[in-house]
């Protein structure tokens, strides 16, 4: 028990950097998500295509690669070379990753949305962003909510990948510890913080899901 | 003679290689009530959608009260008016789907409400006495907070019509108001449209209903294989039609 509460500080201070990359990249990469799928399912074919290039990039190379790359590529490559230190970098990595998710996740959404609905829109004299903002989207964000829960609980887990540029995060600062004592404790109680993250975000999308259960369809 | 509130001349549809439409001239007057009816994918549901858009046509002109929402050039070549004129004489004309296609996120009230607020910049206190109305002539002013998911057709399609109300449109077309709802349920819908009828709303209604057609239109047209085969008022048509098509059709129907 002792033992416990020792260790504990420091586990606490690695869930601190794990909600914050966690909370930064989803309040980022939701909107920029919804973004692409606007422009993925416009009638612009060729900024459609880009954004369908792009989510192919993003979705067909592993997250870790690209973090990687961000973080100590970047500044080499021509024009737009920065260098950003780790949190940045990682932030960066995680929002552009994961809005190309959460964008078909939208599209998927948008797409699922009777064409009756944008001609009743339409015959009504909505215009399309009207109809968008008005019509579409408020039925979209009912019908994504368990897939982006989904994918939400997948980012949190998927936080643990900063120990690559060397963040302190719940998982690091835990095998940090059991590699000094040579026990596995530490291993349990990540496990137990994660699972705590995961049932907020859990508990917190079915509320949503039941606020959004008043009407059908 | 006033101008048509409607006026198709020649109207052609083209899917693909399929002509749906034929050269369709229909005009429709001041408070008429004309009745589209015809077998299944005769062209007039989308004889119906391509005078407000919801369809291009391919050839021919359609004109709204005056104004010409699409023409087609000596060598063929189709000219639709600019995008802000196309939604400005859209906005005239009021619609009703089979389906109804109302709003599902939205109340009863909300429907109805929507585009008055959304297009025309109404304050909710302006319109909502307006709304309120319009649901006490449909009849359902008491589910005005209702989901439309609690709603059966019938009543559905009563707010569809509110809705389309809502908008003060000098012409209404139904597409197939009627089609999609259970025989008992029928009744409440063609007695609220005839009720616009008695108030001389200009209508066009595409339908299945003969005994509707025959009391309510002042005019039958009948559609067949993308043509208007005959075009007269309701008594004559059903009395004595003169296309044999027309004959078996009604044979059919009755």
């Amino acid at each position: 028990m002792d033992y416990l509460m020792r260790i504990i500080g420091p586990l606490a201070e690695g869930t601190g950097v794990t909600l914050q990359v966690f909370v930064i990249s989803f309040v980022l990469a939701v909107p920029l998500g919804l973004a692409l799928a606007l422009v993925r399912v416009s009638r612009f074919a060729f900024v459609s295509g880009l954004v369908n290039g792009y989510i192919w990039l993003m979705r067909g190379t592993p997250l870790m690669l690209q973090m990687l790359f961000i973080y100590f590529a970047l500044p080499f490559v021509p024009v737009i070379g920065v260098r950003l230190p780790d949190f940045p970098a990682a932030i960066v990595a995680f929002v552009l990753n994961y809005a190309a998710y959460f964008a078909e996740i939208f599209r998927a959404g948008i797409q699922s949305i009777d064409r009756g609905q944008y001609e009743a829109a339409r015959v009504l004299g909505l215009s399309y962003p009207q109809t968008m903002r008005r019509i579409v989207l408020p039925q979209v964000c009912k019908r994504v909510l368990p897939p982006l829960s989904n994918e939400t609980i997948t980012l949190v887990k998927d936080t643990s990948l900063i120990y690559v540029l060397a963040m302190n995060d719940l998982l690091r600062a835990a095998r940090g510890i059991v590699q000094r004592d040579f026990t596995t404790m530490p291993f349990v109680v990540a496990a137990a913080f994660y699972l705590l993250m995961t049932l907020v975000l859990t508990l917190a999308f079915q509320h949503l899901e039941r606020k959004h259960a008043v009407y059908d369809g | 003679m006033a101008r048509p509130m409607i006026n198709a001349r020649g109207v052609h549809k083209r899917f693909a290689a399929v002509e749906v439409l034929r050269g369709v001239s229909l005009a429709v007057d001041k408070g008429e009530v004309v009745a589209v009816i015809g077998p299944s994918g005769s062209g007039k549901s989308t004889f119906l959608r391509c005078l407000n858009h919801l369809e291009t046509i391919s050839r021919g002109r359609i004109d709204i009260e005056g104004e010409t929402l699409v023409s087609t050039t000596a060598d063929g070549v189709c000219r639709y008016a600019p995008d802000a004129d196309i939604r400005r004489i859209c906005r005239r004309m009021g619609m009703v789907f089979q389906h109804f296609n109302l709003f599902p996120h939205l109340t009863v009230l909300q429907n109805v409400i929507e585009a008055p607020i959304t297009v025309k910049g109404l304050r909710r206190d302006e319109i909502v006495p307006r709304a309120e109305e319009l649901l006490r002539k449909v009849g359902l002013l008491d589910r005005q907070t209702s989901h439309p998911s609690r709603l059966s057709g019938g009543q559905k399609q009563r707010v569809a019509i509110a809705r389309a109300l809502a908008m003060e449109p000098d012409i209404m077309l139904f597409d197939e108001p009627t089609s999609a709802l259970d025989p008992e349920l029928t009744g409440e819908v063609l007695r609220t449209i005839r009720e616009l009828a008695e108030e001389h709303m200009t209508m066009l209604v595409v339908t299945h209903e003969m005994a509707f057609a025959r009391e309510v239109a002042s005019r039958v047209v009948f559609m067949d294989g993308g043509e208007i085969l005959e075009a007269r008022p309701a008594r004559e048509l059903f009395a004595a039609p003169e296309h044999p098509r027309t004959r078996a059709f009604l044979e059919n129907m009755l």
